[in-house]
């Protein structure tokens, strides 16, 4: 006791005459306090502890892509991170931040896995990809799984995800959200464009990244300007009186005679064309 | 079990073995602190192994140099804090009959078991009482009480865990230990009449 700045402390100096039993008092207030620390943790607390942070690190590779090789990460759940950093131990930090886990380099990825992105990355596959997006907030998850469901080869706006996902003022945290995609390529925010049919920023190596992946995937950035440009936003058949967004399958079916051009969607419908079912341009009339 | 300075040189060279001796160093006195300011054994259980797990995922996003100069002691047990009153805000927390309180603090869970049986149950009702008294302290003086006298932490370590300047983290302790002393001097009348 050799510092006595605690009020019990001081109380329990001594002093002669009927201060003794409070003295006494508070040294027993102390020596109990202290007696509450002696407590052994439940056996079982480190190995719940261990199961939720330990575990097998994520590993990763390099993957050749239209963009050059990137990194790769994968769990046991699915692919966890995707970049394009200069060295291992640069995605390895990478990882640790973006995802708060541990990941380390492999020479030897399992084979099947290789195979399944390269025919993503091809178009090719009809099976979606395992992802492991744990850790995400519930409204990424949401942008995220969405942007999943353009198809390769094709386009949506922004805004599109916000209406389809039921956050139709969101769209600006739809970007953010895209902006923050772990998994690019694989989850295709290449496919998100601004909503005035330019194509956009990209995180994986800028616009013209963005362009030669598209361009690898057979969509005609160049037009898609141009079509903005003249302030053409959707595309229309005359023989369905259907419209759509300029990238859709159904839209480039559509022969050279029967093609219509609309600015908006209201100018769609006003020409009695309803939206279409495929790529749903806009909410479906009430 | 190594001093956090070692601890955090672990933690720099190899974060997840490093995490495992952090989790064996600090797991009785996490559990213990959260044991004291819940009053409630399922619910520390609970609380520590949550503290740890935020504790494991913050290091994974901090840089080498930031872990360096981690105040270790201090961090985990605001952290734990933190667990506490979000648990608090979000009602999160059980309430455990006192017989089973009574029971529970006698299992095994104690260091010292070569006391008596009857020197033990008495040891026992002892902290039951003074934890059900820290219960009737408000938050932030029992944390304060706790950290300081339970775990005791020197004044500087305290005022860094519950995130306030030296002066006010004394003053808790001292205003928490004053309410203690009359909450326990009432309750020493109520018997004596």
């Amino acid at each position: 006791m050799a510092k006595l700045t605690d009020t019990a402390e001081r109380a329990a100096q001594a002093r002669p005459g009927g201060d003794m039993s409070r003295a006494r008092a508070a040294r027993t207030l102390l020596r109990d306090l202290r007696d509450l620390g002696e407590v052994r943790a439940p056996r079982g607390l480190r190995a719940l502890v261990t199961a939720q942070t330990g575990g097998v690190p994520d590993q990763f590779f390099a993957l050749p892509t239209p963009l050059g090789a990137v990194w790769v990460a994968y769990s046991a759940e699915g692919i966890s991170a995707v970049g394009q950093e200069a060295s291992a131990a640069e995605f390895a930090e990478y990882v640790r931040r973006m995802r708060g886990r541990l990941a380390q380099h492999t020479a030897t990825p399992p084979a099947r896995l290789v195979a399944s992105l390269e025919r993503h990355l091809a178009g090719a596959s009809a099976t979606p990809l395992r992802l492991d997006l744990r850790g995400l907030a519930p409204f990424e998850c949401a942008v995220l799984h969405k942007a999943l469901e353009i198809p390769w080869g094709e386009v949506r706006p922004y805004h599109w995800i916000a209406r389809e996902i039921e956050r139709p003022k969101a769209v600006r945290a739809v970007g953010t959200a895209l902006a923050r995609n772990p998994i690019p390529l694989f989850i295709p925010c290449h496919r998100v464009v601004r909503g005035d049919g330019h194509i956009g920023n990209y995180g994986l190596g800028g616009r013209s990244a963005k362009q030669r992946i598209l361009a690898a995937e057979g969509v005609d950035s160049d037009r898609l300007e141009r079509l903005a440009r003249a302030g053409v936003r959707y595309l229309g058949s005359d023989s369905t009186d259907i419209f759509c967004y300029p990238t859709c399958r159904h839209a480039r079916r559509v022969t050279e005679p029967h093609l219509v051009t609309f600015r908006s969607a209201d100018a769609a419908r006003d020409a009695g064309y309803r939206p279409c079912k495929l790529c749903r341009p806009a909410a479906a009339a009430a | 079990m190594g001093t956090d300075e070692e601890l955090l040189a672990a933690l720099v060279s190899d974060l997840g073995s490093g995490f495992e001796t952090l989790v064996l160093a600090y797991q009785d006195r996490l559990y213990a602190f959260a044991l004291r300011l819940s009053g409630s054994f399922a619910d520390a259980q609970e609380m520590a192994q949550d503290a740890l797990v935020r504790a494991y995922r913050a290091l994974l996003t901090y840089p080498p140099e930031r872990i360096g100069v981690l105040h270790l002691r201090a961090w985990l047990f605001q952290i734990t804090r933190n667990v506490y009153r979000n648990r608090v805000r979000n009602q999160q927390l059980q309430r455990v009959p006192l017989e089973e309180w009574m029971r529970t603090e006698q299992a095994p869970c104690s260091l010292r078991t070569t006391e008596g049986a009857d020197a033990w149950a008495i040891r026992a009702e002892r902290r039951r009482e003074l934890t059900l008294l820290l219960g009737r302290l408000p938050e932030r003086q029992r944390s304060a009480v706790i950290l300081r006298h339970v775990m005791g932490l020197g004044y500087d370590e305290l005022a860094a865990a519950l995130h306030e300047p030296i002066g006010t983290a004394k003053s808790d302790v001292h205003r928490g230990i004053r309410t203690l002393r009359t909450l326990m001097q009432e309750a020493n009348d109520g018997e004596a009449d």
